[in-house]
């Protein structure tokens, strides 16, 4: 008797030790989750840094962004969230925002005015997808291609992927359906602007899968965003697909025997959304954090750091040189005039509609 | 013994000149070294063979087929080793690369010293989130190696009594973090800490280790155990001795071994360990091998390689002076060192 009267009162006094611990622990720091590499480095030195000197919140970061859907779903099951704030791509942000696990926004309340004067809601203007999504970059989904190894001939077509003749070597792609299924039907004859349609019939999709089936043999499939500027420096493969920024990385800051093919690249956004279910303290200091990090002159100094294009149009003018390299960035973003003459946006509705089916098409085919 | 000609003793260095040479020619003096290494073997093979000195080694009377398996043996055991020991190895000049990838650059095959850099030991050095992480796992580890030496230890001390009911059931109880899935605990402890606020903290983090620990240190103390004469505590008890007493002074000293070989698997397993952190712990309880992983998924950074091979050289220097410590040790018992 006396033996279980001991161990509860100290089972309790561990427990009320413990949540008082916790309590303490979270005083003045808050975890921001993002990507990691090159693009959390660029966000340290354009926002978190700065944010820590004006304000003495200490910020952690958290490389968990690749699996935020689920590690929220879990938080919210668990009923503790222990994130702030949280960076995902706009098609992830959607799917959170209608589960309930990331707070509307109101931009025009939340967010600061542009520098030129224009609201939030002007500013930002169509890349507002969603209730929940606070837009911070716009970046593209293209191919780089090692310069030693095509000759004389550098690709300058998309289909260059799909041409094993002109251009023998391994490539790179995405393990997953979204990107690579455009790619495979635009090189398959289908235009620009029927794409979708196409892709949304059982025959499209087996005709997208059948043109990558010619390729199969020669693909290595990644699923890191730095995946491919490992193989690329290794000579690995001739080709690959990345994110734009890595691919500038590699380039510019590696030096290594690379260059870009700037053909169908795929936009896409990526920015801030705020969990529900914070306290009200920390969800005032996430927005304030928010506010901050995406003001005019934030978003053009991240740009500093690496190529993806600032979500406002007023930072536009003000994106500058390198911080370190002291080249001209806006040749370098996927939205110069130069490297967008062919692009595609990649389609949030359809494949709102359609990942899961072709998802799972997609990696059946691969098992196959 | 067979007196060995002059011309096979300077084979191997023959073999090692040209084939050095060859290397270097045809490829460059990352191969000249590989030619000379392998040079020198083939040169020596050649002869080794030729003048039947493989036979100078084993018995007189073994058969043909037992010289064989003599040094087959040998060689698969040496397979065995070099299987071990090359992914080790083979990080620890790439650790040393100057550019940002796991690549060994035509620079670094020439040995060509602007291949090489220390700026990922920099890196490691002067970056605050690889500070912290080191920060974090020192501060981990140890003491969730303390709970689980301690709680281990008397766990397997009263489950040695043969007095105690349903014994089997609480060791299975006890051990059972060893065999289940680590994911399936990591995920219950997620979901049992969140609830009761110890998901996210310094705490929640060292009782889970510890947890994963204390069959370690149940399993090798009941090892120990079963060695263990029972009639001298017994006897101390009867020369006036408290239990408490008896145990510092007359159990603990015996079961020792059994007692810190645990408390180094625990520690290991705490210091190793990456499922159950990236569940019960937050950002802020980064530990090493979560920094590790998350470096290797997202930023393929040589920074990772700089740490392996510190920690490489940390865990070597550490056997050396325990391994040292024991035979000094033996050495003042007066028993001469195995």
């Amino acid at each position: 008797m006396k033996l279980t009267k001991t161990l509860l009162a100290s089972t309790a006094l561990t427990v009320a030790g413990a949540s008082a611990f916790a309590d303490g622990h979270m005083a003045n720091e808050m975890t921001i989750v993002s990507w990691g590499g090159a693009y959390s480095k660029s966000q340290q030195l354009a926002y978190h840094d700065p944010y820590m000197e004006k304000t003495g919140v200490s910020i952690i970061n958290d490389e968990s962004s690749a699996e935020a859907v689920s590690k929220l779903r879990a938080m919210n099951e668990a009923g503790n969230v222990t994130w702030d704030v949280v960076d995902v791509v706009a098609a992830d942000a959607l799917r959170l925002c209608d589960e309930g696990l990331a707070m509307e926004i109101d931009a025009d309340e939340v967010l600061a005015n542009g520098d030129d004067g224009s609201t939030a809601t002007e500013d930002f203007g169509e890349l507002l997808v969603g209730d929940c999504f606070i837009p911070q970059i716009v970046y593209s989904t293209t191919f780089g291609y090692r310069t030693d190894m095509v000759g004389d001939t550098p690709p300058t077509d998309v289909c260059a992927v799909f041409d094993t003749e002109t251009y023998p070597g391994k490539r790179a792609l995405e393990k997953r359906s979204i990107n690579n299924m455009e790619w495979a039907l635009i090189c398959d004859g289908v235009a620009k602007d029927e794409v979708y349609d196409v892709l949304e019939t059982e025959e499209g999709q087996q005709q997208a899968l059948d043109k990558l089936a010619t390729i199969k043999d020669d693909v290595i499939w990644w699923s890191a965003g730095a995946d491919t500027p490992q193989l690329l420096a290794d000579g690995e493969i001739v080709m690959g697909s990345t994110y734009n920024g890595r691919l500038f990385s590699v380039i510019e800051e590696q030096n290594q025997p690379v260059a870009m093919l700037w053909d169908a690249q795929i936009f896409d956004l990526d920015g801030w959304i705020i969990p529900t279910g914070l306290s009200p303290e920390r969800q005032a200091r996430a927005l304030d954090y928010v506010r901050f990090a995406t003001d005019t002159q934030r978003l053009a100094d991240q740009a500093k750091y690496i190529s993806y294009g600032p979500a406002r149009k007023s930072s536009a003018p003000l994106v500058g040189q390198h911080a370190e390299l002291g080249i001209e960035m806006a040749p370098h973003m996927p939205t110069d005039p130069e490297n967008a003459k062919n692009t595609f946006l990649y389609n949030y509705e359809f494949w709102a509609d359609y990942r899961d089916d072709i998802e799972a098409k997609f990696q059946a085919w691969l098992a196959q | 013994m067979a007196k060995r000609s002059t011309i096979s003793k300077s084979a191997p260095w023959i073999g090692a000149a040209v084939l050095a040479v060859l290397g270097l020619v045809t490829a460059g003096p990352a191969y000249a070294i590989l030619g000379a290494l392998s040079g020198f073997v083939i040169g020596w093979l050649v002869f080794w063979i030729a003048e039947r000195r493989y036979r100078d080694a084993v018995p007189s009377y073994y058969t043909a087929g037992q010289t064989l398996w003599h040094y087959a043996f040998r060689v698969i055991c040496g397979g065995i080793f070099v299987f071990l020991i090359t992914p080790i190895l083979v990080v620890m000049p790439l650790s040393f690369n100057a550019e940002d990838f796991f690549t060994f650059t035509p620079e670094m095959l020439a040995f060509d010293p602007e291949g090489y850099s220390l700026k990922h030991y920099r890196d490691f050095f002067s970056n605050s989130d690889w500070q912290n992480a080191v920060r974090n796992s020192i501060q981990i580890a140890p003491m969730a190696t303390l709970l689980s030496v301690s709680f281990g230890t008397l766990a397997a001390i009263g489950l040695s009594q043969p007095h105690v009911p349903f014994r089997r059931a609480i060791m299975a109880i006890l051990i059972s973090p060893m065999i289940v899935p680590l994911i399936i605990s990591a995920a219950g402890m997620y979901f049992f800490y969140s609830r009761i606020g110890l998901q996210g903290t310094y705490l929640g983090v060292v009782l889970a280790h510890a947890a994963l620990g204390i069959p370690f240190v149940i399993i090798t103390v009941t090892a120990t155990l079963v060695g263990f004469d029972n009639s001298l505590t017994r006897a101390a008890a009867n020369m006036g001795a408290s239990p408490v007493r008896t145990f510092f002074k007359v159990q603990m000293p015996l079961i020792l071994p059994g007692v810190i070989s645990g408390g180094l698997f625990a520690f290991i397993t705490s210091f190793d360990e990456v499922v159950v952190v990236l569940f019960v712990g937050s950002a802020g309880q980064k530990t090493l091998p979560w920094q590790m992983f998350t470096g290797l998924r997202e930023q393929i950074s040589p920074t990772i390689l700089a740490v392996a091979t510190l920690l490489v050289v940390i865990s070597v220097l550490l056997l050396m002076t325990l391994e040292l410590l024991r035979r000094r040790s033996e050495r003042l018992r007066g028993m001469s060192p195995g």
